[in-house]
Order: structure tokens, then sequence, then C-alpha cells
């Protein structure tokens, strides 16, 4: 078990509402290994948020075992073992690009000169340079959510959670962050989780595809990628990508029947 | 000044308006000196027209209100009476009075600007004690469940008690263990300007979203840090708003506090006015504090869009 990064057997959360309980995860088993590109993708209510807030440590499951780097995931959160890029991009508006990306820093308490170095890093990663002393409502909508993806890389955890990044952005600028954003996972070989509504933003970026589906939540499929990692935008076009989104869209479409 | 238009448009009718109303407020007063100097007033007799209707009364009688704006201790005294009783007893006092500084070194007891900065000091240290109260209020509320169900309900029941009755009691009992003075009255001003700041600020210490406080819990933050760091920040432009109605607040805290104890301040100045049918005097002083508070709102504004400025807000 602990061979992988992340690992869950049977997880469940059910949350309590005054409208009785909400089964928000329903026997969910999945491992991770490392350096894999996972996403999860489903509709609205399948749980792949909360699945990722789990192994945040985010969310309590209420039943089965979940690890994180062979630990529980509020050890995980407590060691610092993962970034977390959220929806909205959630600058500080009050702090500049570096120091947005510093803030990680400052409260696991690098010294000055490793904050100065690091933040500098990380904006080269994202392609941010030149942009530190501006304040985020200087930026664009695509590059404030880079300089979030920079703040959760910062401290150079091996996990990156991303709850939708990019569900906010328009298509062109999403193509784009796609693509750096592979990038970047080949320079850093991190492990990454990655929550989308869409599925051609899952089979580009995956080397694996967790599909789930609501009431429960539950996993219906996975998908192991066999696209190479070398990823043009081109290769959308390909048979093989193309195939790997139709047992997508089948995942997705058998998870409804079951209503 | 783009909107310097506006602006004198307003005062220019709010002006004529009070013109207007003069007539009617100071018709009885005027007719009754037009009667002693023998000019024919319908109906004869002040105490005959003392129940008549003051705008009939204006009517009836209309090529004789010459002097409706120009009475002394009028009801209702006209603008240029204020203006010049405003300059009278500032500049006027001041440099060419007997006891005003230039001639006498000290400010004058008779000057708006005396008893004006006797308000002053009293509204500038409540207003320190009240919001700096209220901070650390907020900041106990926000952190303690036990602060927030014990000390909220306190915070609003307190400002239900009207201060024109509490004012006396706080002057009364402070004077009998021996503090009297500036204190008193900023103890007062600090009582109205708490609450605002108390209000505001626990709104913004709440007012980060659930994802913020969710990416510092990612980073294992303290709640020493997520107060330093996101909280407080967060919190700055409802303090600002606060503070603006807090240091109004204690303007009016100093004045209600100086009613009581008649040694000075605009307070005390108009109490005296009233006493002694010098309503010139009243509104000149009403006027001079609501020159005072603007002075201090606007102060505020300076500060907070200074802050701002350097918290990265958009020009």
């Amino acid at each position: 078990m602990t061979d992988h990064i992340i690992s869950a057997k049977s997880l469940d959360l059910t949350f309590t509402t005054n409208d009785g309980p909400v089964h928000a995860l329903r026997d969910v088993n999945l491992d991770i290994d490392k350096g894999e590109f996972v996403s999860f993708i489903g509709p609205s209510g399948c749980g792949k948020t909360t699945f990722l807030r789990c192994i945040a440590g985010l969310e309590q499951p209420t039943g089965g075992a979940l690890t994180v780097n062979g630990m529980t995931p509020d050890e995980a959160r407590r060691a610092r073992a993962y970034g977390y890029v959220f929806q909205a991009a959630g600058l500080y508006p009050w702090r500049t690009i570096a120091g947005n990306i510093r803030l990680p820093l400052e409260i696991m308490g690098f010294s000055r000169a490793e904050q100065s170095e690091r933040v500098q890093k990380t904006l080269d990663l994202v392609e941010l340079s030149g942009f530190e002393k501006k304040f985020p409502w200087q930026l664009s909508g695509g590059m404030q959510q880079r300089a979030s993806i920079a703040r959760a890389l910062a401290f150079d955890a091996d996990i990156l959670l991303m709850d939708e990044p990019f569900g906010a952005l328009d298509e062109i600028v999403r193509d784009r962050l796609n693509e750096e954003l592979l990038k970047l996972w080949n320079r850093t070989n991190k492990t990454i989780g990655f929550v989308t509504h869409s599925i051609p933003e899952a089979v580009y970026l995956s080397t694996k595809i967790v599909v789930m589906s609501p009431r429960p939540g539950r996993i219906t499929d996975i998908i192991d990628s066999t696209l190479p990692r070398e990823r043009p935008l081109e290769i959308r076009d390909s048979k093989e990508f193309i195939e790997i989104a139709h047992r997508v869209r089948d995942g997705l479409r058998a998870g409804h029947v079951d209503d | 000044m783009r909107n310097l238009g506006p602006i004198l448009t307003v005062v220019a009718v709010i002006v004529g308006l009070w013109y207007i109303a003069c007539v009617p407020m100071n018709v009885q007063e005027v007719l009754t000196n037009a009667e002693r100097a023998g000019e024919v007033v319908q109906p004869e007799g002040a105490s005959t027209r003392r129940d008549m209707s003051r705008i009939g009364l204006a009517f009836s009688n209309s090529d004789l209100l010459g002097e409706s704006w120009s009475t002394d201790r009028a009801r209702l005294p006209s603008p240029h009476q204020v203006v010049a009783e405003l300059w009278s007893s500032t500049w006027d006092e001041e440099v060419n009075g007997r006891r005003g500084i230039v001639n006498s070194g000290t400010l004058s007891n008779r000057s708006l600007i005396y008893h004006g900065w006797i308000t002053l000091g009293a509204t500038v240290v409540g207003f320190l004690i009240g919001s700096g109260l209220g901070i650390l209020l907020a900041v106990g509320i926000v952190h303690s469940r036990t602060m927030d169900m014990s000390v909220m309900p306190w915070a609003i029941v307190s400002q239900t008690i009207p201060i024109v009755a509490l004012a006396p009691m706080i002057i009364v009992v402070l004077y009998s263990i021996g503090v009297e003075g500036l204190l008193p009255k900023a103890v007062i001003s600090a009582y109205l300007s708490f609450f605002p700041v108390v209000v505001g600020m626990v709104k913004g210490l709440r007012s980060p979203d659930a994802m913020q406080l969710d990416l510092l819990q990612t980073y294992n933050a303290s709640r020493s840090q997520t107060f330093w760091m996101l909280r407080l920040p967060s919190s700055v432009p409802y303090l600002f708003a606060s503070l603006k109605i807090g240091i109004a607040a204690s303007l009016v805290g100093a004045i209600v506090g100086e009613l009581p104890v008649q040694r000075g301040g605009l307070g005390a100045r108009m109490l005296g006015g009233s006493y002694y049918g010098q309503t010139e005097q009243i509104w000149a002083a009403l006027f001079f504090a609501a020159a005072i508070a603007a002075v201090l709102v606007w102060f505020i504004g300076w500060v907070e869009r200074r802050t701002m400025k350097l918290m990265g807000a958009e020009a």
C-alpha cells in the first residue's frame, strides 16, 4: 500500500444534512503512483472535488482507508506534502505576484534568501518572469491562474492537486495553459491530481483518467492512457486520442444510466 | 474640481431656502419691533398675534419684513448673520480681540478656535481609545465563540442607551473617583465610537471566503498566521469605513460630554448660546463642529487612500 503515492481503499464519505445523508463518495478504490497525471472527470456532484479534498485532508472520509505518501491525509497536510490549486486563482489583492508566491514560503518559514530564490525559480517555471512587482488586478485571468500554480509549486511538494484550475478560463487560454502544464509536469516529474469537466482536457493531460458518476459518488471507469508522454496539441486529432475520449464519454454515459 | 458645480448648486438651494425660512420664523419679533417703531401692523398687539399663523402674518404685513434677516437674537438667524458670527468668533476674536492670541499670547476663551481645540482633543483621545478597544473586541469575537456569544449582545445593548442620559452619569461617577477634565469626555467619545469599529471589524475579519481559508489550511498555517496574513489585511477596507463613522461619533460624544461640565468646548458654547438666546452663537458653533467633523472624516479618508495604495489597490 505504501508503494503508491496516493492509495484509497473502499473510501466512503457521507455528509449528514437536514435532508438526510448524502453519499458524496462510496467505495472508492484508487492507487496513484509517483509521476502520474491523474484526471478526475464526471458531472457535478460525482464527488471528484470531494475526493481531491479528502486527499488534501480538507474533508474527513467516514469510512475506508486513504494514505498519501504512506501517511494519513492530515499528516501529509501537516508535512506539506502537496500544493493545491483552486478553481479561482484566489491571489491576495494586497500582495504583488511575487508576494503571493512567497506566501506559503513565509508561512513555512523559509529563509529570506531562499524565498527570493524560489519565487524567481517558480516564476520562470510558469513563465511569469518580469511580472513579480505587478498586483493581481494588473494581470489577465490566465496569468493570475499561472501565478496561483506557481504559488502551489513554490515549496516544491511532490504532489500537485488541482481543482478545475482552468474551469473559469476561455478555450484559447485554456489550451495554452494545458500545454504549459504538461511541459511543467514533464520537467518536474510531480504527481498531479486534476479535477475537470472537460473530456478533451482530461484525455490530453492524463496518464490515468478516473471517470466518476454521482448519487452516490463513485468511480465507474479507470482508463490508463496509451498516449505518449510528449503531447503536442495536434495529438487531439489522432485516432488514439479520439478512441480514449470515446471511452471516457461511454463511462460518463454508463454512470448516468444507473441513476 | 469637476464636482464643484453640483456642490455649489446644492449649497445655493439650501441657503436660498434658509433665507426664505427666516421670514416666517422671525415674523413675530420683526412685527413687534416694527410696531414699537410706530408702524401699523395687522392685527395690532403682540399678544393677539402670538397664536396666529406665522406665514399668514408674513403675507398680511409683507411691507414690514425688512428686518427678518437682521434681527438680534432671531429665532432663526440668517446665513450672513451666522457667517459674521463665525468670523467674529474666530479670526476677528483671535487677531483683533483683547484676549486673542495676537494680543494676549493665548487663545481667547470667547473664540471657537479655543473651544474647538478643547473638543478636538477629547474627540481624538476618545476615538483612539474607542477604535483600539473596538479592534481588540472584534479580534476576540472572531477568535472566541464565547466572546462572540457574550460580548456582542452587550455591545449592541450599549448603543440603545441614549448617550445624553448616560453622559452626565459617566461624568459624575468619574468625578467622584477623581477623574476630570479631558478624560471623562474622551470616555463618552470612546463609548460612541467603539461600536461601529467592532461591527465593521468583525465583518472584515470574517470576510475571507472558505477557499481562502482552505488555501491556508493546505499550507498548515497557524491561527496567528491566518490572522496576520489573511484576516487582518482583508479587514482593512471595512476598518476604514467604520473609522469614518467612529470619528464622527467621537465628535458627537465629546460635544455631549461637554454639556454637563461647562468648562469649555463646543458643547459648552452651544449650551451657553441657548441659555442667553444667542442663536447665532449656537449656529456658528454647530457649523464649526461640522467643519471639524468634515476635516476628521477627510483625514481618515486620506489615510485610507494612502493605505489602500500601499496595499496595491487599483488606482
